[in-house]
């Protein structure tokens, strides 16, 4: 809430005005670079994940489906492993959302959070933080897909 | 009762203004590789320097900041009468530990990044008014226990806003006294909270400039002096959105800017750094006064250093409930 009635001298510029000036001062993200980074960086890492999917069909035997999980998993190792030794942030920091997106995103908000609480001990500190940031994403990912589901379901039913 | 000592609104005109016996910086290593790693006296390897926890090395830094600057002065640690000190955890952690070791009367502030000048202005307050001769007056930050509390966790990757600001991992503590040589506090200029209804916390420089254009104002207005009065007149940690904004305020309030205003949000770190728009924390100001602003007083480059530190006073709470972001600015004059 903004200032009211304050003894003058006071500020000949009104909270409105004010914003507008921050807006024109405040330097925008660089937009143009980011998407360009984002798709590259995304695009690089999926292709990584495709790169062990078809390793897994061709030299594991595996069905393509157990390839694609697996070929998931290979991609949250890599994941929670550049959080443990600290340069996934870095890659976010290039990537933006073609890092943030990917499975490997999930993992470095699962293990970063591990990582950092760990000190407060592994009830309150890991326990109750390891979800902070990966939270929010399960609850509004599984509420979402169980309601495009009973869509699903129903437009099932009048066919 | 007429207050002798007050002039106007908010100023205080000390009467036998403290004397700055001493100062004592401890950096961090990002803040060790910018443009005023010499001026630091120590300067960390790493983030950790040693400890378990973050938290540990900042109440450390702190400590030893406190216990360095008596030393430099060359007093014992029993003739000082008071530790003034402030940071950004909750509950002033950092201070109420590193006060704890030294076992000398201690005041916790909180001023948010204004700590530093706020806890100048107390200490000056302290000597001028007879309650004590010798006070310690501190801040510190670490960029890591600040971003845990306030932010993410450390290793979570994300892209951080354009006009965000890097928190300094530092701590600075200087030593006031009523007898010596050398620069004095000469006035005090205590802040009101303002709030000009910035919600973003990345933008705290935006949320400050209001706050500390206010002191300003009322500074020059209670004292009747023009900006040009001082050498320099330096901000905590404005940041380059805060400062070009601050400079737009005072422009618009018909204050003569010259080319003496400088943040020490700014000063702090190389462009190269990338830390986006400089420098923020109580360690930025309290690292870049008690560094390399006094030894430039010492050397007699500066004579007259008007020293507002600005402080964002929301908590993570009320961000995400929706408040805007007040902000405060105290001032204190050191002259030789």
């Amino acid at each position: 809430m903004v200032n009211k009635n304050l003894r003058p001298p006071t500020l000949n510029v009104t909270p409105e005005e004010y914003k507008k000036m921050t807006a024109q001062i405040s330097p925008r993200p660089t937009l143009i670079k980011n998407v360009v980074l984002a798709f590259l960086i995304g695009g690089l890492i999926c292709s990584i994940g495709q790169i062990f999917i078809n390793f897994y069909i061709i030299y594991g035997g595996l069905p393509k489906l157990a390839a694609s999980t697996a070929g998931t998993a290979t991609l949250i190792v890599i994941g929670a492993t550049l959080t443990g030794i600290g340069i996934y942030d870095d890659i976010v920091k290039v990537g933006g959302a073609g890092a943030i997106i990917p499975v490997t995103g999930f993992a470095n908000s699962m293990v970063s959070p591990a990582l950092e609480y760990k000190k407060e001990g592994y009830v309150f500190g890991i326990g109750a933080k390891l979800f902070s940031i990966a939270g929010p994403v399960l609850v509004y990912g599984i509420s979402s897909s169980i309601f495009v589901g009973l869509i699903y379901y129903l437009l099932d039913l009048l066919r | 009762m007429v207050s002798p000592k007050k002039v106007g609104n908010q100023t205080i005109v000390f009467e036998n203004g403290p004397f700055i016996i001493s100062g004592h910086t401890i950096a961090g290593p990002m803040e060790g590789q910018g443009p005023l790693a010499a001026s630091f006296d120590t300067i960390l390897k790493d983030t950790y320097d040693g400890e378990m926890s973050w938290e540990k090395t900042e109440s450390k830094m702190l400590e030893n900041a406190m216990r360095e600057v008596v030393k430099k002065a060359d007093i014992l640690l029993d003739s000082v009468d008071y530790i003034l000190a402030g940071d950004l955890l909750n509950q002033i952690i950092s201070s109420n530990f590193a006060a704890r070791q030294i076992g000398v009367p201690f005041i916790g502030l909180y001023g948010a990044c204004s700590s530093m000048a706020l806890s100048m202005a107390v200490g000056s307050m302290l000597i001028d008014g007879g309650f004590g001769s010798k006070v310690i007056c501190s801040a510190s930050s670490h960029h890591e226990t600040a971003e845990r509390q306030y932010r993410l966790p450390t290793e979570q990757g994300n892209q951080r806003a354009m006009y965000a600001q890097w928190t300094v991992t530092g701590a600075g503590s200087v030593l006031l006294s009523d007898s010596g040589t050398g620069p004095r506090v000469t006035t005090a200029t205590i802040g009101r909270v303002i709030d000009y209804g910035e919600t973003d916390v990345n933008n705290m420089g935006a949320a400050m400039a209001p706050a500390i254009a206010d002191t300003i104002i009322n500074h020059l207005n209670d004292l009747k002096r023009q900006p040009d009065y001082y050498d320099l007149i330096v901000t905590g940690d404005l940041g380059s959105v805060g400062l070009q904004l601050l400079v737009k305020l005072l422009v618009k309030n018909n204050v003569k800017v010259a080319d003496n205003f400088n943040d020490c949000g700014v000063m702090i770190y190389n462009t190269e750094q990338d830390t986006h728009a400089g420098g923020s924390g109580c360690g930025c100001s309290a690292l870049v006064m008690a560094g390399h602003i006094l030894k430039e007083i010492y050397q007699g480059k500066f004579k007259k250093v008007l020293f507002i530190g600005s402080g964002s006073l929301h908590s993570p709470t009320s961000s995400l409930q929706g408040e805007t972001i007040p902000a405060i600015g105290h001032a204190v004059s050191i002259e030789v």
